[in-house]
């Protein structure tokens, strides 16, 4: 097994992971908030956020999918090593790990039932940089508006057009975090 | 692929042989076999559960047993060595010498650590043993039976 792989877990896992799981849920209650996480790493090209959140959510119960580009020898020994987490294909994936092009089409992905709406994949899209400009964002969680930087905005209006069901995304930039729930509206920023 | 197999069989025994120690003897063998280098964690020792299976006679469906408290972790010498430990139990310095032991299997103080540590650990172990089967065999009570005058 790669030396690399064996490396970039937390040091202090109960810290480390009670706050990175503090951001991580604070971004996806005010969606376009902001969040900095790290204690984790993976091999390239993965971010340290999106390495420290799968450390913090996934777990040997969760299937991810690695979208090509992310997927691997290395970080698949590290998925096996530090998450212990099966990897699957789309239709079974509750985590999908990937650059917004490799994470397309959207419709590959299960959106929950009407029963278990909760039965969905949460997207982490890893994102070149965040910002608080580009689309606007309106609904729960947020006062007025939010801005934030989306890789596009028609294919998050369809997302929350299926509401109650649909997809939810993490996007993670170096050390940065942001979230968007399906409930979140989306429309072009003015 | 037969020497892999022999590999991995010789370190499932010693793995296995410093998860069942006791961890107070452990902790003596290894005071005793000289000074131990510095690590590297890749893991820190963390407790959880694990499900126990078995099979009925050894050979039915498997079952499970029940749930026992194992301690594991995973550290890296600086020459590069890695080794696992998973002990049985809620203490994390006995993970962290299983680890370390078996991490320093795979250098070449391999021969002065099975001398000092793992074989004691086995005579104990063994000794045990024969000190249990001897108490079972004593209270063993044979049933046989006399000819029955029918005819």
């Amino acid at each position: 097994m790669d030396q690399q792989a064996l490396t970039g877990g937390f040091t202090a896992p109960p810290q480390q992971s009670a706050h990175a799981f503090r951001a991580a849920l604070n971004a996806m209650a005010r969606p376009g908030t902001i969040e900095h996480i790290s204690g984790g790493s993976a091999p390239a090209p993965v971010s340290p956020a999106a390495a420290t959140l799968l450390l913090t959510l996934a777990d040997g119960e969760t299937p991810i999918y690695l979208a090509p580009g992310h997927n691997n020898a290395a970080m698949r020994d590290w998925v096996a090593f530090h998450l212990g987490a099966p990897l699957c294909d789309r239709a079974q994936a509750v985590f999908a790990l990937g650059d917004w092009d490799a994470l397309l089409p959207l419709s590959d992905y299960p959106i929950g039932t009407a029963e278990y709406p909760d039965r969905n994949t949460t997207l982490i899209v890893e994102m070149p940089a965040l910002a608080a400009r580009g689309a606007m964002l309106t609904g729960p969680g947020i006062q007025d508006k939010a801005l934030i930087s989306l890789p596009e905005i028609a294919a998050f209006q369809a997302n929350h057009a299926l509401f109650p069901l649909g997809l939810d995304f993490y996007f993670t930039a170096g050390t940065q975090i942001a979230a968007l729930p399906r409930s979140t509206r989306v429309s072009e920023g003015k | 692929m037969t020497m892999m197999n022999t590999e991995n069989s010789a370190r499932q025994a010693w793995m296995g042989l410093l998860a069942r120690a006791p961890a107070a003897r452990l902790a003596a063998l290894i005071d005793g076999a000289g000074t131990m280098p510095a690590f590297d964690w890749l893991r820190v020792p963390e407790i959880g559960g694990v499900m126990v299976r078995g099979r009925a006679g050894g050979t039915g469906a498997p079952f499970n047993l029940g749930e026992m408290t194992v301690t594991r972790c995973a550290l890296r010498l600086s020459g590069g060595q890695v080794g696992h430990g998973y002990v049985q139990g809620r203490d994390k310095t006995h993970a962290e010498q299983a680890a370390l032991v078996d991490a320093l299997m795979q250098t070449d103080r391999a021969a002065d650590l099975r001398a000092k540590v793992l074989t004691p650990l086995q005579n104990t172990r063994d000794s045990a043993a024969t000190t249990r089967a001897a108490k079972a065999a004593a209270t063993r009570v044979e049933f046989f039976t006399m000819v029955r005058g029918e005819d």
